[in-house]
Order: C-alpha cells, then structure tokens, then sequence
C-alpha cells in the first residue's frame, strides 16, 4: 500500500519527498497535472478499480503496471491531495463492497488530517522563508551602512549634508565622498538595479572600484571609463549601476563631471535651476563606453542637488509618480543644506499619503558653496596661504596638466584674461623643466605643486628632485644667433617664464629645487 | 593629460601658401611642420595659420624658429596669421615677430605683395 500526496503546487514538492513511504511497501506514483486521472478520480470521489477504468492516462499505466489493483483518492475540500493505490489483496480475492466502503471511510478521515499536515509544514516552510528574507535584508542593510561615509567632509567655505534612508528591501544607493591629493573631492552618487544582498555587493564592488579609479585619473570620464570596463565582467548580467561622478575643486567651486546613466543633478543659481548634463552608458552593461566629461561652477550661495531615483519615482496612492518637476521646483525654492533636504522629505511624505510605503532607497547629498576661495584667501593677510597642492609624476603632459589646474585655482582666485595666460605658460614651462630637467623624466620622481595666495598676490611653487647639482647659467637665447645656426633653436623655457610673470625665484637645497612664480592679483 | 594632438595642412594659394596649423605646437609638431612646409609651392611667402592653435610651448617655439632659419635659407618670407593676443605677445616677446610678420587674418596675410 502507499499513500501518495498530490503537490498541490511547485513549491511543495520538498514536502511530498518528505512523506514518501519506505520503499518496500510501494512506489508512490505521481499524477501530474495535466492527467485525465486527476479529474477522474475527483469526479469519482470514491475507491476505484483499476482494471475497470479506461482512460488514456500515463498515470493509470504506471499504476496498472506496478501492481496497483485499487486506488483511493484522497479529497480534502475538493481538491485531490493525494490518492492511496492498493495492490491486489493477499487472499487474491477481488475488494469486497465492504472493502471498499471501509478504505472509502478511511479516505474521508485521513484525506483532512493529511491536508492539516500539509498546511502546517508549509506554513513552517514560509516561515523560515521568511525568516531568511529578513536576515538577508539585515544583511545588506549592514553591508550598505558599513560602505556609507561615517562621516561629512569638512571644506571650509562648504556646507554638505547627506540624506540616506534604506527602502525595507534594501536598495543599492550608493554616496560617497573620495579625498584627492590635492584638495579637491570626488563625488560618487549612485543606484544599483535590483535589491538586497546581490544589490548591496555590487555597490560595495562599485564603490572599491571607484575610489581605487578616482585616485588614478583627474579626468572623471575616464575614472567612470575605467570602473565600467573593471564592473562589466564581475557585474551579474540583469544588473547594472547609475552613477554620477564629479571631481569638485574647492578652491575655485569648478566641479568636472561626467555621467553613466544617473539622474541629473540639479544646481541653484541666482538665474534658476541649471541640470548638470553629461551623457554615458550605465556602468557594467557593456565595455569600451566613452563618457562625456562636463563642467560647471558653483558660485557663493549657490547648491548643487544630487539624488538618487528613489525621490522622484515614489508613487502616491493613485499611482502618479513624484517626477522631476516637483523636484526642481523645491530646488528652486528652498536654498541647500539640511532645510532642503528636510522640505524635500516633508513633501515626499504627504506626497506618498499616510499609509504610503517607501519603495526605494532614497539618497540625498547637497553641496552648497558659501563663500568664495577669493575671500578665504583675503583672510589669509599678508602671509600667503596655501590655497590647493597636488603632485604629478614626471612624464609628458604634466605639464599641461599642471596648467591647467593651476589655471583653474587661479581663475577662481580672480586671475584673468591674458595675466591668467601668462601664468599659464610660466607654470606649463616650469612644469616642463621640472620634469625633464629637475627629475630628469623619471617617472617615479613626482613634481609637486602648490598654489598660496594673499591678498595681494598669488604663488605658484613648483619642486623637484634636482637637489644637490648646479644648475648652469640659463644662456639668453638669441633669435639672431639660432637663425643664423649659432645657438640650438631651443632653450626658450626659462626665457619665458620670466617675461611672464611679475617676480620668478628659485631656491635649491642637497635635495630638491624649487622655482616660484608670482603673480599679482592686482587687476591691469 | 594629453593635449590637441598637432596636425598640418598646406593649401597653396595662387603665390602664397598658407600651412593651417591645428592642436598643441611642441616638440611633437616638428616633423609634421616640415612635411607640410615640402608639400609648399617652390616660391612665395608661406603663411601660418595659427587659427586653431590653443597651447604653444618652448619646444613649439623652437620648432617654429628652426622652420623660420630654413624659410630664410629658402629666401621665401614667413608670416604668421589668426595668434591669439597672448601668443602674439610671445611672439613680440621672443622677437619671432622681427623675423615674421604677423597679420590678424588669412586674408590680411594674403593682401600684401
């Protein structure tokens, strides 16, 4: 004899192995759904003689084939839950009526106490389901608060404030602020797709991956180039991640930037809201994405908003999403910092309704410049300040990377027009030198640069490791003379910087050699 | 960080021959300067056309001075059109400007006789 429980669905089939029994008494039989067996012995509801059914059932061929003489469906509420076959009897008489009202009564007792059993192991089963599902979620909720910053940077002439609250299934927002050598600050807000454990991990891999790129490139469409190209092959393939990456310049309030896929952050200016645009790809879609690398300035006063899509795609008890709209609306009207950030909340909440759930992660970060490095460096008097330093290695293009970051400080300390020019080209060409000349194009022998400032002044340093040896006396390049093949055409670096700036000074000890430029920050 | 890479193009016209120079003029630029400057008609003034040029450095100047000796050896005049102020003033300040003249435009470097 054997009693075979039907699965009543996919997810109990765990449960009818559990109840199988022990092998000597009988193989259980499987009716699967599509069997004309099963209707029949629910039409039925009654023992049923093998032999006497004609039926083209792969079911009932087996049955007949293992011996099975009578079967006994099992019917609990009207649905089949499991049938007990019989096999011939041992007298090798046929089932008596009596028999087959005993085994029919039998049926009708055991049918519900199998069904109570069935209902109890799944609800245990469920239970632990979701038990797992919320120690999941503890999990990526510990993981993703782990790789949050502990804490705010501090710039002085900033003010930035973060906002992060997890949905109850855990999306993967991601913020992040990432320290670079020379002061400036890259800025990191992203979203995974997907949510919980798998969501988390990837935004622990993206934010690794970030801070590991933003060190090795100023450029933040490479940075984000680079991150895509190492996500793509450890990324799931359903999942990707929106990113926004700027590398924002305290100094001068320049924020560089570039975009994979991310919302648009939204900046407050007196002339109205202004969306940072940058086309690119999500990362970890696909290899070999460019990005689009933007610029935009913060000014005094002004805020820039980054969020992640949880706030705009919430719903409210109608359905209608939250959008942009109302978005750059509460941007244009409230100033950053925290108030915004709480209004934006406030709003949200009424927006959802009471008994609104939160559907995504929601992020926040806003920056908001408060007062310029023009006035920072006011403050410093008469003893220069250092405004921004950054080192570079000694390879070709540093020098117009030096430049044009040193351009970028000055410009924000109110140097302009051809004086900015000018020091343009002392610094690329003191850069230059140190180089080639101070380091002697070792590449691991770095240049370092440092910007200070006054109220009067600006300065530009730049050392190298061309300590501890003479330096010979530049010669004066004559046009004449190279034209006329009596001197090399080159030897015009020096030459220049001299010509561009108001004051060049040089000091030299047993180790390095340092040229300092000066420009003055009166206007011409 | 890399800069504009340098390209040349040489368009003679009619006596004269303007060289439109474009990207960053360094120590890079030489060769490129020197194919353009063969591509030139035999005779007449040659004219580079600074138009789209962003960055020149020492070593670009030098390239430019070197380009300058051999134009004077070829007894053909330089000229030099469409400098941006600050490079002008390099020019003045170099003295290339004694040697080449310097007109605002194409058309004013290819007004004179």
């Amino acid at each position: 004899m054997a009693i075979l429980q039907r699965a009543r669905r996919k997810e109990e089939a765990t449960d009818r192995e559990a109840v199988q029994p022990p092998s000597q008494i009988g193989q259980a039989i499987p009716i699967p759904d599509h069997d004309p067996l099963l209707g029949y012995l629910l039409g039925v509801g009654a023992p049923v003689e093998v032999e006497k059914v004609a039926l083209d059932s792969p079911a009932l061929n087996e049955m007949r084939a293992a011996g099975v003489h009578l079967i006994v469906p099992l019917v609990s509420q009207g649905e089949l839950i499991g049938t007990l076959n019989l096999g011939r009897r041992l007298s090798d008489q046929p089932y008596s009526t009596d028999d087959r009202k005993l085994l029919a009564g039998l049926a009708s007792q055991v049918a519900p106490a199998i069904r109570v059993a069935q209902l109890v192991r799944q609800q245990e089963a469920e239970a632990k389901e979701r038990e797992r599902i919320e120690q999941e979620l503890r999990v990526a909720s510990l993981i993703q608060q782990t790789l949050l910053p502990k804490e705010l940077p501090h710039l002085a002439g900033w003010e930035i404030e973060a906002y992060y609250q997890s949905a109850r299934a855990v999306g993967g927002d991601i913020y992040d602020f990432i320290p670079l050598q020379d002061g400036r600050m890259g800025l990191v807000i992203g979203d995974v797709t997907d949510k919980g454990v798998p969501a988390a991990l990837v935004m622990a891999t993206t934010r690794t991956t970030l801070r590991t790129m933003a060190t090795q490139s100023y450029d933040p469409g490479e940075v984000l180039a680079r991150a895509n190209e190492s996500l793509v092959p450890v990324i799931p393939p359903a999942m990707f991640v929106t990113c926004f990456y700027g590398v924002l310049n305290p100094a001068t309030g320049d924020i560089v930037y570039a975009n994979a896929g991310h919302n648009l952050p939204y900046v407050r200016t007196s002339a109205g809201v202004i969306e940072m645009r940058a086309t690119g790809m999500p990362l970890g879609l696909m290899t070999g994405m460019n990005y689009e690398v933007a610029h935009a300035r913060l000014n005094p006063g002004e805020t820039v908003l980054l969020t992640s899509d949880g706030i705009v795609e919430s719903h409210d008890q109608s359905g209608d999403m939250f959008g942009f709209p109302r978005l750059i609306d509460l941007v244009a009207k409230y100033e950053g910092g925290q108030d915004l950030i709480s209004i934006i909340l406030d709003r949200l909440d009424d927006f959802r309704g009471k008994d609104g759930e939160q559907e995504d992660d929601v992020t926040m970060v806003t920056i908001k410049r408060t007062s310029s490095a023009l006035e920072s460096a006011v403050a410093f008097g008469d003893d220069p300040g250092e405004v921004a330093s950054f080192a570079l290695v000694s390879s070709p293009g540093s020098e117009r990377e030096a430049m044009v970051r040193v351009a970028s400080i000055a410009a924000g300390l109110g140097l302009k027009g051809e004086r900015l020019e000018r020091l343009k080209t002392a610094v690329s060409e003191a850069a230059m030198n140190a180089c080639e000349h101070g380091n002697k194009g070792d590449p691991d022998l770095p240049i370092e640069v440092s910007v200070l400032a006054d109220s009067k002044k600006i300065l530009v340093r730049i050392k190298d490791h061309g300590g501890g040896r003479s330096i010979p006396d530049p010669v004066i390049p004559n046009l004449e003379a190279k034209l006329a093949g009596e001197q090399s055409p080159r030897g015009w670096g020096l030459f220049l910087i001299e010509k561009m700036v108001d004051a060049m000074r040089t000091s030299t000890d047993d180790q390095y050699h340092t040229i300092e430029l000066e420009m003055s920050r009166r206007e011409d | 960080m890399p800069g504009t890479p340098f390209s040349a193009e040489t368009r003679n016209m009619g006596d004269s021959t303007v060289i439109d120079l474009k990207g960053d003029i360094d120590r890079n630029a030489k060769d490129e300067l020197e194919i353009a400057y063969n591509q030139a008609a035999t005779q007449g003034p040659v004219i580079l056309n600074f138009t789209d040029v962003d960055y020149i450095n020492s070593t670009g100047i030098a390239v430019i001075v070197a380009l300058l000796a051999r134009a004077r050896a070829d007894g053909r005049p330089l000229r030099a059109c469409g400098l941006s102020a600050h490079y002008r003033e390099i020019f003045q300040i170099t003295r290339l400007a004694d040697f080449m003249t310097i007109y605002d435009d194409e058309p004013a470097a290819l007004a004179v006789e």
